[in-house]
């Protein structure tokens, strides 16, 4: 039984996963409608540049050139057969339909309710942070935004930037610095020097993405930027904007000069659309984070919606191409249609392998499970609300709150603009620190519409909503 | 001296706008962010603590860049370009 489907497939986000997805698509014949933020497609990793900017993409992407070009050929080329939203904010799923406002506050514009029979979520991912003290001092920018400035806008964050954090995208975004001409005042990496030999033998799986890692740290370290593991922030110097970090390190502290902190724990995927549309969530140990139920394919608990890429667990932009292709594949199963099932399974056995790979980068660069209990009390938690690490105790240590969602009715963290997507890890991590559990057993912030602020002249207001 | 640092794409065409009352000059696929944040050191006060705040993810997530226009209106400033003759207020101390 073949269908054709009352309302077009839509996909939100146009990355790595959702462009993929679209092309699997549109190869079957269906004209879905991408809905993303941007204003041009290519995701954060492969983020297109503004147009009148003239930098190669090898400028931009350096080993990674070949794959953006494609990813932005493929979406470049079948633009005639998609329905394409950019700068576009989904901001409720309700009832079967989408919430869709501009994302443009200048130009503004009224929301629009959209139905759909098949959804695909890639909303991606933002960078994972945890509190310290003077984390919210101008000069201090998360590691995917450094990069952001650097590719989207050819500017560094500082004059003399500090890379602080963990993962592999802390030396990516280190070297792209200095082969831009920023200066680079250090590399300071969290996870230690144990970490990193332990993963070695996982990591061999994939030897060329490994191969560039031990290529990044090499350089910067042959060009003079000190490279350290095993530390941890003490705090931000400076008042009005960053002039020095003090780190700790094998129990000694340190002071780095510098204007700039690019500062990032990995990433954390962003969920709100997937619980906003009812899909069931599970903990994920190797993300410390709730992630949707998903099947091998994509399928969530939901019939009809699928999630792929970074935003349904962090896997890294060439399985979130993968993950893009399949969800598609099986979106087209559940129509019924003829699909390539060797293809498909194919699909399946490289994201097997990937989350192996994914597995010993997690041992290479582990979260700092530590951090928690070393937080100041009156360090702010919440950057929105600046709720501190000593209210977050007070309200657990006081017994009011044994779960995440009593401790933000409480407290306010997870409320602010940001709906908890900088404060959600640290929040979760501080509670559990607090009440002697892990971060699985504190509960999962609710996700609330609008997922992002909109403004009132978005016009949800309107009468036809009201009524 | 001003927070960010323009490393390339510098030959893009100017834009005039006004940044707390002082006339200021961004480049043309600037963001409001860059705009503001190459020509001074913050974007906002923050409502609690009063202290300035310059911004943080860059992508639309953290919603720390939010900046007034004189006439009101407020935007992120990560995710909106800045157009010529655009009056923009910080809360920076003069």
């Amino acid at each position: 039984m073949t269908d054709t489907p009352v309302h077009p497939p839509i996909i939100v986000g146009a990355g790595p996963a959702g462009v993929r997805t679209a092309e699997t698509l549109v190869a079957a014949g269906l004209r879905p409608l991408v809905i993303d933020e941007a204003a041009r497609w290519g995701g954060q990793i492969y983020r297109q540049p503004p147009e009148g900017f003239h930098r190669p993409k090898r400028a931009l992407y350096g080993f990674e050139a070949g794959k953006a070009d494609a990813l932005h050929r493929a979406m470049a080329g079948i633009l005639p057969a998609v329905d394409y939203r950019p700068r576009s904010l989904v901001w409720n799923i309700e009832s079967g339909a989408l919430d869709v406002t501009p994302n443009d506050g200048l130009k503004g514009g009224r929301s629009e309710t959209v139905p759909f029979s098949h959804l695909i979520l890639a909303p991606g991912a933002t960078d994972r942070v945890l509190p310290f003290p003077g984390w919210t001092t101008p000069g201090v920018f998360t590691l995917g935004g450094s990069q952001v400035a650097l590719k989207f806008q050819g500017c560094a964050v500082g004059s003399r930037v500090l890379f602080l954090g963990t993962g592999p995208l802390l030396y990516l975004v280190a070297y792209q610095y200095a082969k831009a001409g920023a200066t680079v005042a250090g590399v300071l990496d969290t996870s230690g020097f144990a970490d990193h030999a332990r993963a070695v033998p996982g990591m061999l799986r994939d030897p060329g993405t490994f191969a560039k890692g031990v290529y990044y740290v090499g350089w910067l370290r042959a060009h003079g930027v000190p490279v350290h593991s095993g530390v941890r922030p003490v705090r931000v110097e400076g008042d009005g904007r960053v002039e020095a970090l003090v780190w700790r390190r094998n129990g000694a502290e340190q002071r780095t000069v510098c204007d700039a902190v690019a500062f990032g724990l990995g990433l954390r995927p962003e969920t709100q659309l997937a619980d906003l549309a009812g899909c069931r969530f599970r903990f994920d140990a190797m993300d410390r984070a709730w992630v949707p139920e998903r099947s091998a394919a994509g399928r969530t608990s939901v019939a009809g919606v699928y999630v792929a890429g970074d935003g349904a667990g962090i896997a890294g932009a060439d399985a979130a191409e993968m993950a893009g292709e399949r969800a598609a594949l099986a979106l087209l199963e559940d129509l019924g249609r003829p699909v390539d099932s060797a293809r498909a399974t194919l699909l399946e056995q490289k994201l097997a392998a990937s989350a192996r790979f994914r597995r010993a980068l997690t041992d290479a660069f582990p979260f700092p499970a530590d951090w928690a209990a070393s937080v100041p009390d009156d360090t702010p938690v919440c950057r929105c609300e600046e709720v501190s690490a000593g209210t977050l105790r007070k309200a657990a240590r006081d017994g009011e709150a044994a779960e995440i969602n009593r401790l933000k009715a409480l407290t306010r963290v997870g409320m602010g603009r940001c709906q908890g997507r900088m404060c959600g890890a640290a929040s979760a991590e501080l509670l559990a620190q607090a009440l002697g559990t892990g971060p699985d057993a504190v509960g999962r912030l609710r996700s609330q519409p609008p997922v992002k602020p909109l403004p009132f002249s978005a016009g949800i207001l309107d009468e036809e909503k009201a009524s | 001296m001003p927070l960010l640092q323009r490393v390339a794409e510098k030959s893009r065409r100017a834009v005039p706008f006004v940044l707390d009352g002082r006339p200021c000059e961004a480049l043309e696929g600037d963001t409001i962010l860059t705009a503001l944040l190459t020509n001074g050191e913050q974007l906002r006060r923050s409502e609690f603590s009063g202290q300035p705040r310059a911004g943080f993810c860059l992508m639309g997530a953290c919603q720390d860049c939010w900046v007034r226009l004189e006439d009101g209106r407020r935007l992120r400033a990560c995710s909106n370009f800045i157009e010529p003759g655009m009056h923009v207020v910080t809360g920076a101390q003069p």
